[in-house]
């Protein structure tokens, strides 16, 4: 069960339509890789994100698989087109079964 | 084949100016705002008390654009994840008195102000204390809880949550009055050369803040950017962290963390500063 974790992300509050946004998340996770030893060399369990979804009034985004090399804490940056005012639902799913949402409205003039 | 020479001749130069150029660069003239709101003093007349320095800057001015721009973000600044984690922390009770830093400071904005004037003359304790001193302090005798290691991640992080509420204003250490002789204490260790590659602070930050040492490009050892995040090591970064490193560079043994010798170092370097604004947590590499 991996602890601490807490999604973050940045969407701006307004926009115009059709115009492409600058979106930020990042979530904050050990994302273990399950190639490390511990000191007794045991194996530690593989502990990550494996994927991350965003979705704009219901409709997909993004949908990224993410790996056992991508380092703590992962950040992701990219544009969306936003046509009308709406909501982002961004999904995180944990290698532990967790799922963590974060919501986020847009207004579009 | 004579023209051959003198083309290679002029490359030669043109080679040499590069190199004179970075060798001498001297801070940038960017502007530091952080979240398009606050607006940072990078740059300042230096204290009275240093002789030979006319103008402070922040070590901000010496980092590359994009890692100057890691730095105007909240989102973008890992450091972030840190202070965040520490608000956690101000929020939770911890030790015998059931007490959390909430239980009598309130919200963390109560805060705004206290990173510039430390350290700071303590009187009922009679000594110079610095930030983690008076955070251990609170968690010894307020909260009945075990005091953190001065450097370990714990403390940078509340001191990084406590410095973060007062970016913006500018450093103000007090170095007159009781806190004299700590001051000149540390003033004598800034000028003291130690290690077998006999380097004192000023050799690098005072006489070379500009040239580039190896790779690295020197700044003028500024502390109001701490803790920093460094990229070299993806963490937070203590002052006394960065002290030891220094002197550990210099081939010396260094000082521990949080002692006397260090805290009156931390007092000096700090007045150094006073003028340009609390940036912590900073990012540098």
């Amino acid at each position: 069960m991996a602890t601490g974790v807490k999604p973050r992300v940045k969407v701006p509050k307004t926009a115009s339509a059709g115009e492409a946004v600058t979106i930020k998340t990042l979530i904050s996770h050990k994302m273990e890789s399950g190639q490390r030893k511990d000191d007794d060399g045991n194996i530690i369990p593989r502990s990550i994100i494996n994927r991350f979804t965003a979705d704009f009034n219901g409709q997909n985004v993004i949908d990224v698989t993410l790996e056992p090399a991508i380092s703590t804490n992962p950040f992701f940056e990219f544009e969306a087109i936003v046509a009308e005012t709406g909501t982002f639902t961004f999904t995180w799913y944990d290698d532990d079964g967790s799922v963590y949402e974060e919501t986020k409205e847009i207004e579009v003039s | 084949m004579r023209t051959k020479t003198s083309m290679r001749l002029g490359v030669g130069l043109a080679a040499a100016s590069v190199f004179a150029m970075a060798a001498c660069a001297d801070p940038d003239d960017d502007q530091l705002v952080v979240n398009e709101e606050i607006e940072m003093i990078t740059e300042a007349a230096a204290p009275d008390h240093m002789e030979r320095v006319r103008t402070i800057y922040s070590g901000w001015r010496f980092r590359s654009d994009e890692t100057q721009a890691v730095q105007m973000d909240d989102f973008d600044n890992p450091a972030m994840i840190w202070v965040d984690a520490a608000a956690e922390v101000w929020e939770t009770a911890d030790g015998t008195e059931g007490n959390s830093c909430a239980s009598c400071h309130e919200s963390v904005d109560s805060m705004e102000g206290v990173r510039a004037v430390y350290p700071k003359w303590n009187e009922a304790a009679g000594e110079v204390r610095t930030l983690e001193m008076q955070v251990n302090d609170c968690r010894e005798n307020q909260m009945g809880a075990e005091p953190w290691k001065y450097d370990g991640g714990d403390m940078t992080n509340m001191v990084a949550l406590i410095s973060s509420v007062s970016r913006g204003l500018p450093v103000n250490v007090a170095i007159d009055g009781p806190a004299q002789s700590t001051w000149e204490q540390g003033k004598d260790l800034y000028y003291t050369r130690f290690g077998q590659l006999e380097l004192s602070c000023a050799n690098c930050h005072e006489d070379s803040y500009g040239l580039h040492i190896r790779s690295d490009h020197l700044s003028q050892g500024q502390i109001n950017g701490f803790p920093t995040y460094r990229l070299k090591n993806t963490k937070l970064n203590s002052v006394h962290s960065r002290f030891k490193g220094c002197i550990r560079d210099t081939r010396a043994h260094t000082f521990a963390p949080g002692s006397p010798e260090f805290v009156a170092l931390e007092l000096y370097v700090a007045s150094r500063g006073n003028g340009l604004s609390v940036e912590g947590p900073s990012v540098r590499n």
